[in-house]
């Protein structure tokens, strides 16, 4: 055991390193853009530079003339296939090429396809486009934006969540706050480029794209070409980088298919890092009014969180965190409201924690303010706020260990060390700060299909179509299926990432370990049932046992009093070669519909703030120390702790890697990353690694993640909360406490920055 | 990325022939159809970004001259050969002892990697990396003269305050410079018109109303090494880069520092400033105003103050007028307090 490996405690699995780990540092797993590699023509895309208007004239010769070029896709050849629609597994309505529309930067005006991937990007950069341009809309503050209330615009978010009479409670409030505060604009940059590679074998579409939901991307794309999904095959075993960027399929997998299909010949196309800015989704900026009202005691009484999001035209993408925020403390009464503000932007989508990020940012910088305001702890006064039932709907939390959360976070970090008075902590140069800040992410939950087989050699073969996105759901599956059959791991093979395989949901909303594991853990059970038959069956070796004292251990059927049967054996007795089992998983309260929906790639989320009996969250708590020089004021993170709950851990190993994986992105959140929006043009400026600053290691010190304890049999049969999307939820939050702590300035806008601290 | 010739001369009068062949009196090296190249971390980007458009490189690679790939530190100073690897020199002890400004300006760039594969004559030679001027459908003036340049209104937070014009507010992003244009390095070029010796001082040129005009080498010109003067105030020197992350990152503000100290007295001091200035930045004003004077906080922000004196900020980079000046001042104190 070691740091990277944590020793389990209560409820929580073995470390198995992971099942792929090998493969990938080898460099013998294989990407999507990595096969297949006979006969392969490239793709290469071009896009507007202009965000709003019309394609007047395109001017395709030069292109033509590139020697190689094959073919070039654009306007009218989409023609004969449907539009992409806006939806969980679409990231936009726009049909780029169906329409000469421009309605965003950097959106497809062609494809380019020739026999190299040069003579491709230099055909698909000689394509000029004359524009009949407009002027756009960049962001909140331009002119020309239409704000919508986002309630119902979303099936995900129903309603502004609101508790008892705000505004008096307010107005009676002793201690109170009124405050503003910001996110930017933030674009997903995986290692992993986005890629689409798409060949036909007779009328069978095959496609090798990282994606993070193979069944409904297929449904998806059949929609789109006019064919049966039985005919579509998605494939995606290994993905560099996901967190919410390959979940909706993007207007480029069709063309690209279309492509193949015009030239009868495999066509890829690897988009460039910055053409990603403007083709793929990402995280729009939000903006934040926060009120917090409280008694002198530190007991809340008010609390009104107000957000503002940017989306595009057509498409209505909410993120809405309200819903969490208003339920994460027991405030007395609650208002919310979410606007949706329109501009000439592409559509945004899901980037890990898609709602937290932003509104639990604000609401736990609001928070520390509050404190401030009281004269009170940061942890104290989260601890007096502690509630019993969720506030909007009453209803109890199916397990909350916040408070366990605070208490060793800050025992690890020395919190108690902290001077409480403000730039009171100093090292030479150095003003020392230290911050802290709740994380919560919902528990949810959805259907899922596996296979599991059983072989009479005592090998087993689980397959099921969700994803690697890096989570290590292909391990814990197997851990699973090697808990409950009792073999060990390396004798189970895990095959996942591609829509021939039972389905599985979409693997975002931190549901794939427990929606997986669940149906895993069905299939192996009624594995576990056939052999309990077949071995107390009569003349069976365990004959006159009763089920119920019976378990599996290292390839036996091993009974209470000690007697026990080899697998092996038993399955002879049986005369069967193997037992392969097909389990569906349901959660509680799916719907009739809800395994149909699960085949027809629209899986019903289950947990979260829906559930009738309890609300389920994960929770965590972050401190964090910053150091900020006394003349040059750059922000430094030495050290960081995170504690975090989130029911069974089935791998202390690969959670305490998505958990430290979020805490960094959480200091880059905190201190780095934002995409430039060039506000005359709507377009964006720093569309590359260079300029779009992310954490490096020597930003990264001292970093500690405790896996708490809990037990919960709430959320699903797993006991399982999601966590990956757990770790990022407070630290910016907790990063801007510290800064407040260090210099006594209060950094409302992200990401916190040199010249703010500056004046 | 556009079909080229690809040449790999073995010596550099072979090298020099093949870019006066295909370049003209006139050419600017990163505009003619010739160039030359070396580690490639620049050109090669750009190159790919459409910015860059050679359909001939000739590649200095090859070249047979072993002191190209010299470091040579006499008792005159130090003889850089044009083809050092960054990393190499950053790793140099009798720089690190000796001129650790210059050890300091190279082992704070870029990262491991491009260290090892880019040159110092290459690094000297860096173009801005303006947002702007990296990606073709913006207008430009450097990189299409006359088209305008998008950073004037636009984003221009990483931009210069110092030695714009209204043509170009491109930063000269590099740090090597820096620490060579403080200690009055010069660099050796040959072309078709024979050898000679510029100052660094001299060999860029901000960008008044021809910002595509860089440098003052001529499109056939090698740059075949660089010379530092042996100095008193080169041992108490350091380089003090700001930026947003501790990493892999351009400076937002940077200093090179050399002093001469009697006590606390400056005797010489010698000050060059990165990241807020459209070419390597030799802060004469304030060298001027510490000469003589006690060095501490008061005299070094009066010091940072004169260096600032001329600043012009643009929407997003009025910061680095501040930031510029605290990062002198701490420079300067750091540089004092050096035990050396
Ligand atoms: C991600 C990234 C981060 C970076 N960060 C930093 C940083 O923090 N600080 C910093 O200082 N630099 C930084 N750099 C820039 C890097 O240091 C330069 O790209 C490198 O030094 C250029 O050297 P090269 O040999 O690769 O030049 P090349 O790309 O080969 O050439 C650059 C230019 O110089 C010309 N040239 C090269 N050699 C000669 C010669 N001998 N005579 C005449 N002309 C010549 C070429 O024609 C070309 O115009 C960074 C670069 C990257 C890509
Ligand atoms: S600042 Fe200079 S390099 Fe940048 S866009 Fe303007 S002219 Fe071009």
């Amino acid at each position: 055991m070691d740091t990277a490996a944590p020793r389990p405690k209560e409820n929580q699995g073995q470390p198995l390193p992971r099942v792929d780990a090998r493969l990938k540092v080898t460099g013998q797993a294989h990407y999507p853009a990595d096969l297949p590699t006979a006969n392969i023509a490239y793709g290469a895309l071009a896009t507007s530079s202009i965000a709003k208007g019309k394609v007047a004239k395109l001017h395709l010769d030069d292109a033509r003339a590139v020697p190689g070029l094959l073919d070039i896709v654009t306007y009218g050849d989409m023609d004969t296939v449907e539009k992409p629609k806006f939806a969980n597994s679409g990231s936009t309505s726009i049909g780029p090429l169906h329409d000469r529309t421009i309605f965003h930067d950097g959106q497809i005006i062609a494809l380019a396809v020739a026999e190299t991937f040069e003579a491709a990007e230099e055909a698909a950069q000689l394509i000029r486009a004359e524009y009949d341009a407009e002027t756009p809309t960049a962001s909140f503050d331009s002119p020309g934006t239409a704000t919508i209330p986002a309630a119902g615009k979303s099936p995900l978010f129903k309603e502004d969540v609101k508790a008892g009479d705000f505004d008096a409670a307010y107005k009676e409030a002793a201690v109170k706050i009124d405050a503003r505060y910001s996110t930017p604009t933030q674009h997903h940059n995986p290692i992993e480029l986005f890629s689409t590679t798409a060949f036909w074998e007779g009328d069978q579409l095959i496609v090798h794209e990282p994606s993070q939901n193979v069944t409904g991307w297929k449904v998806e794309l059949a929609r789109q070409l006019k064919i049966d999904p039985a005919k579509v095959r998605i494939v995606s075993p290994f993905i560099g980088g996901a967190f919410g960027s390959k979940g909706p399929m993007t207007p480029r997998t069709a063309i690209v298919a279309v492509a193949a299909r015009r030239l009868g010949r495999p066509v890829r196309c690897v988009t460039s890092r910055m053409q990603a800015f403007g083709t793929q989704t990402y995280r729009a900026e939000t903006r934040h009014r926060i009120r917090i009202g409280a008694g002198k005691d530190g007991r809340i009484t008010a609390f009104a969180h107000e957000g503002w999001e940017v989306t595009s035209r057509p498409d209505s993408y909410v993120v809405g965190g309200t819903s969490a925020t208003g339920r994460m403390y027991g405030y007395g009464s609650v208002l919310t409201h979410v606007s949706l503000v329109q501009a000439d932007r592409n559509t945004p989508g899901y980037m890990r924690s898609p709602p937290e990020t932003p509104y639990v940012y604000a609401l736990e910088n609001a928070m520390d303010e509050m404190a401030v305001a009281l004269g009170m702890d940061p942890v104290e006064f989260r601890r007096i706020n502690e509630p019993k039932t969720e506030p909007i709907g009453k209803k109890p939390f199916s397990s909350r260990s916040l408070i366990q959360c605070y208490d060793q976070a800050a025992e690890a970090f020395g919190w108690a060390k902290r001077d409480p008075k403000v730039g009171a902590m100093r090292d030479g140069d150095w003003l020392v700060g230290m911050g802290c800040a709740t994380a919560i992410y919902p528990t949810a939950v959805a259907p899922c299909a596996a296979r599991v087989r059983l072989t009479v050699d005592g090998d087993v073969r689980l397959q099921c179509g969700s994803h690697e996105i890096g989570t290590g759901v292909r391990t814990v599956a197997g851990q699973m299926a090697s808990e409950r059959l009792g073999v060990s791991i390396d004798r189970i093979s895990v095959e996942m990432g591609d829509s021939s395989l039972p389905p599985a949901p979409v693997s975002g909303g931190s549901i794939s370990t427990a929606s997986v594991c669940s149906a895993v853990l069905k299939a192996c059970d009624a594995i576990r049932a056939k052999l309990y038959a077949g071995a107390t069956a009569e003349g069976g070796p365990l004959a006159g046992s009763h089920n119920e004292e019976l378990d599996l251990a290292d390839g036996k059927i091993v009974a209470k009093g000690g007697a026990s049967a080899k697998v092996e054996d038993v399955l002879k007795t049986m005369q069967v070669g193997a037992i392969e089992e097909y389990a569906e998983f349901a959660p509680k309260g799916a719907t009739p519909e809800a395994l149909k929906k699960l085949y027809a790639g629209m899986p019903e989320f289950h947990g979260g703030e829906q559930d009738e009996d309890s609300v389920k969250y994960a929770f965590g708590a972050e401190f964090v120390e910053v150091r900020i020089n006394r003349y040059t004021r750059e922000i430094r993170v030495p050290r960081i702790v995170g504690a975090f709950a989130a029911g069974r851990i089935m791998n202390t190993r690969t959670a305490r890697s998505q958990l430290m994986g979020g805490m960094i992105w959480g200091i880059g959140q905190a201190l780095h990353e934002a995409t430039e929006v060039d506000s005359r043009y709507a377009r964006y400026v720093n569309r590359d690694l260079q300029d779009y600053l992310v954490p490096v290691n020597a930003d990264i010190n001292d970093l500690q993640v405790i896996l708490v304890p809990e037990v919960d049999h709430a959320v699903n049969p797993a006991g399982v909360k999601g966590l990956g999307e757990l770790g990022n939820v407070g630290t910016a939050a907790a990063v801007a406490s510290a800064v407040y702590h260090a210099t006594g300035k209060r950094i409302r806008d992200l990401p916190i920055r040199i010249e703010q601290l500056l004046v | 990325m556009r079909p080229f010739v690809y040449e790999q001369p073995t010596d550099i009068s072979a090298a020099v022939a093949i870019a006066s062949r295909f370049t003209t009196e006139d050419d600017q090296p990163t505009r003619a159809n010739a160039q030359f190249i070396a580690g490639g971390t620049n050109l090669a980007d750009y190159m790919k970004l459409g910015v860059a458009e050679p359909n001939r490189l000739v590649d200095l690679n090859r070249l047979k001259d072993p002191g190209l790939r010299q470091i040579r530190v006499t008792d005159e100073g130090i003889r850089f050969g044009a083809l050092v690897r960054m990393g190499e020199a950053a790793d140099h002890a009798e720089l690190k002892r000796g001129y650790p400004v210059i050890a300091d300006s190279l082992r704070l760039a870029a990262s491991g990697q491009i260290r090892n594969m880019a040159s110092l004559a290459g690094n000297v030679l860096q173009r801005t990396r303006c947002e702007y001027f990296r990606e073709t459908s913006w207008h430009c003036n450097k990189r299409v003269p006359g088209s305008g340049c998008a950073a004037m209104e636009g984003f221009n937070r990483q931009h210069a305050v110092l030695g714009g014009s209204d043509a170009c507010i491109a930063t000269y992003h590099g740090d090597f410079a820096q620490a060579l244009i403080a200690l009055d390095a010069v660099v050796r070029a040959e072309g078709s018109r024979g050898a000679r010796k510029i100052p660094l001082a001299k060999l860029h040129r901000q960008p008044r109303d021809t910002p595509e005009i860089e440098t003052d080498l001529a499109a056939d010109e090698i740059i075949t090494a660089i010379e530092v003067p042996a100095v008193p105030w080169a041992r108490r020197s350091l380089y003090l880069k700001i930026r947003d992350r501790e990493s892999y990152a351009f400076a937002l503000a940077s200093a090179a520092v050399a002093l001469d100290l009697d006590g606390d007295n400056v005797r010489e001091a010698r000050i060059a400033l990165g990241g807020v200035a459209t070419v390597p930045w030799r802060a004469k004003a304030a060298e001027e105003a510490l000469q003589g004077k006690t060095l501490d906080e008061p005299s070094a922000g009066a010091a940072a103050d004169a260096a600032f004196a001329g600043a012009e900020p643009r929407q997003h980079n009025a910061f680095k007028i501040e930031l510029g000046k605290r990062t002198l001042v701490r420079a300067l104190l750091e540089t004092r307090d050096m035990k050396v």
